[in-house]
């Protein structure tokens, strides 16, 4: 854990503001762990590291056990995402509806796979296992929205859009 | 005169730019100067016709679908504030066969009222069970639910009348009850189609249970893919408390009870009963071993009925028709109803709510109208991804708990998710190992380490150096996985690796 806190960027005073606001507004929630951390990657993205030692100390745990669970759970970040998450369902149901074409067609138009985020750091692609949408299969969700009978060139259309929103290069 | 117009705001709906209807009624109507009340209600489960529009009529509601943001203008054009005649106009909405064809106990309401409206929901027959079960002893709903022959929706089919037996038994300071909204299968929306459209229905569900063991507090773990869900549940439940329906005096009677609603952060395993209570309690979601039972040391050690959404919301239900009116609904010892989910390539999916009983060919056919693509459906898969690959052959099961068992297979939650003639059954195979291998909690060896070699041995049996050997060993692993897993993750990967490799051996063999 330690080369893992001295590796990772610090973070800025106005995040570790935001980390603190979470904390202390959830200090009396009963098992508030996840709440927590789902406040602060809520507004920042992302959970800094910093965060684990702040979390356990308001919650009267080790950093190991708050380093669990952060890094147990697929949501929880541990670094910032870029401007766009785009999650492809890799799922059974979108599967039988070529799924996988649509992991293809960003690796090869778009030079981005699962897990990463591409050069211009506009879009991070995460896989998730169902999103509940799999009678319009496939389905994707971009910035917490999701898509049904997603299409390469419906993907495309969803992207340029969501690129334009932050003025990113389409 | 001002119009009734429902678009509906499930996530599937949205998903489709329902949103976008919904804005362009609005403008449409004001630049033509009608009055309209738009309404944003559930779903009707009609899926593949969303975003499915409907107006109220003197002669009951009409719909139109699918309906794009650029039809709405020619809606207007031809009167649909009077149900007129056009391209996209299906009739009266009752009338349609996929509505006919249901019994809907549990779905009532859903796609018929404003999920959000406290008002529709008690015009529309809400809160009559509870009111009822505010008159009774404990122990009497409690044998309510019992009759009613109701068996846990999650996926293990216990009957839930017992389980709140044991809690109702049990001697504590305070006892929980706790929803499973972790709606993880693949094929299946039946929790999250009930959250966004009827939420009200879960939360009278949970009250009951709550009178029903003595518990005065509730939670309901939301899995953290279903944001819309979140939004509704929560405007739901503030409702609630301001109108008295939660809260310390439930509807006047001196009876405690709140829900609350925290949000899973994208685990499958915490979909087990148990695994949910470790994540609830703010740490990873973990298995843990049983006994003891949840029912006598649940969340935070105390007596908690854990049931799937599904399950609470019949509840409403049986207290308000009897268990014995539940129960005449359904086969065997699979009684009721339930609300199967249609997925994957299948050209009428969505969601019908039916007696227990009916065949897989009916939902596929009947309901489904065969594959999207129109060619052949395959393979099914039923009960999510712990559940059996069945062949064309198997499609006259009837899809109840133990018809389903009997054909090598499980019911799980209902959804069933077709695949065409394309489908090579070794990938999918694959898939159910690599997928056991992430969302593994990793607390029994078999499960945590026995998934990942069971991609290997997939892989080289696929290569077929040496079948015989590889397929041996991948039976073998599969036996030590079905019977030493802590619980159904690993306990049941075997069951599509298997019935994938039972039922569609040549697709195994292509390097031959």
């Amino acid at each position: 854990m330690q080369s893992r806190s001295s590796s990772a960027v610090a973070a800025t005073p106005d995040q570790l503001a935001a980390v603190d606001a979470a904390i202390s507004r959830l200090a009396t929630m009963r098992g508030a762990c996840l709440p927590m951390m789902h406040a602060i990657q809520a507004e920042l993205g992302f959970v800094p590291h910093e965060a684990v030692q702040r979390i356990a100390d308001s919650l009267n745990l080790s950093r190991a056990d708050v380093h669990g669970v952060l890094t147990y759970y697929h949501d929880f970040r541990s670094e910032a995402p870029g401007c766009h998450v785009l999650k492809v369902c890799r799922a059974e149901s979108c599967q039988a509806m070529g799924s996988e074409k649509l992991e293809d067609h960003l690796c090869e138009k778009h030079g981005v796979a699962m897990g990463e985020t591409c050069a211009d750091g506009e879009v991070t692609v995460e896989p998730v296992y169902c999103l509940g949408n799999c009678a319009l299969s496939p389905a994707v969700m971009l910035d917490g929205k999701v898509y049904g009978r997603v299409s390469a060139e419906r993907l495309d259309a969803l992207l340029q859009r969501a690129k334009k929103s932050t003025g990113g290069q389409s | 005169m001002s119009v009734t117009i429902y678009v509906p705001c499930d996530s599937a709906a949205l998903s489709l730019g329902a949103n976008e209807v919904a804005d362009a009624v609005v403008r449409e109507a004001g630049s033509r100067n009608l009055e309209v009340q738009l309404v944003r209600n559930g779903s009707r489960g009609m899926l593949w016709l969303e975003t499915m529009l409907e107006v109220a009529t003197d002669a009951g509601r009409i719909a139109y679908g699918p309906v794009t943001e650029g039809d709405v203008a020619s809606l207007f054009d031809a009167d649909v504030m009077a149900g007129g005649e056009h391209a996209l106009r299906l009739g009266k909405t009752d009338d349609l066969p996929w509505m006919q064809k249901q019994t809907r106990l549990t779905f009532a309401r859903v796609g018929v009222t404003d999920p959000v409206s406290l008002d529709d929901y008690s015009e529309h027959g809400g809160l009559v069970g509870l009111k009822k079960a505010l008159t009774m002893e404990p122990s009497a709903i409690v044998e309510a639910v019992v009759a009613s022959g109701l068996r846990g929706r999650g996926g293990a089919g216990f009957p839930a009348g017992i389980k709140w037996r044991t809690v109702l038994g049990a001697a504590a300071d305070q006892k929980y009850i706790a929803c499973n909204a972790d709606e993880g299968d693949s094929g299946t929306f039946s929790d999250r189609m009930i959250m966004e459209g009827d939420p009200y229905v879960l939360l009278e569900g949970m009250v009951i249970a709550g009178l029903a063991v003595d518990a005065t507090e509730g939670y309901i773990y939301l899995r953290s893919e279903y944001p819309d869900a979140y939004v509704v549940l929560t405007s739901a439940i503030e409702r609630a408390r301001a109108a008295g329906w939660l809260g310390s005096d439930v509807l006047g009677s001196g009876k405690a009870f709140d829900v609350h609603v925290r949000l899973g952060a994208g685990s499958y395993v915490c979909g087990e009963e148990t695994a949910m209570l470790e994540s609830l309690e703010g740490k990873r979601g973990i298995v843990r071993a049983k006994p003891p039972l949840p029912a006598l040391e649940g969340l935070w050690g105390k007596p908690t009925v854990v049931n799937n959404v599904m399950t609470l919301a019949a509840i409403p239900y049986i207290l308000d028709q009897g268990g014995e009116a539940y129960a005449a609904y359904g086969t065997g010892r699979s009684l009721g109803t339930l609300p199967y989910q249609l997925a994957g390539n299948i050209k009428q999916g969505g969601l019908v709510e039916v007696p227990l009983g009916v065949t897989i060919r009916e939902l596929l056919y009947d309901f489904g109208g065969g594959s999207a693509t129109g060619r052949p459906i395959r393979a099914i898969q039923v009960g999510g991804p712990l559940g059996a690959y069945l062949p064309e052959s198997k499609f006259d099961t009837p899809a109840d708990y133990e018809s389903l068992s009997a054909a090598g297979g499980l019911l799980g939650h209902g959804g069933i998710v077709a695949f065409d003639d394309t489908v090579d059954m070794s990938k999918m195979a694959r898939y159910a190992m690599e997928f056991c291998a992430i969302e593994s909690c990793g607390k029994c060896t078999p499960c945590r380490i026995g998934s990942t070699r069971g991609v290997e041995v997939v892989d080289r049996l696929v290569e077929g150096k040496n079948r015989k050997k590889d397929e041996a060993l991948l039976r073998d692993l599969c036996d030590t996985l079905t019977s030493a897993s802590l619980c159904a993750m690993g306990g049941l990967t075997p069951l599509p690796v298997l019935s994938a490799l039972d039922h569609f051996p040549e697709d195994f063999a292509k390097s031959e």
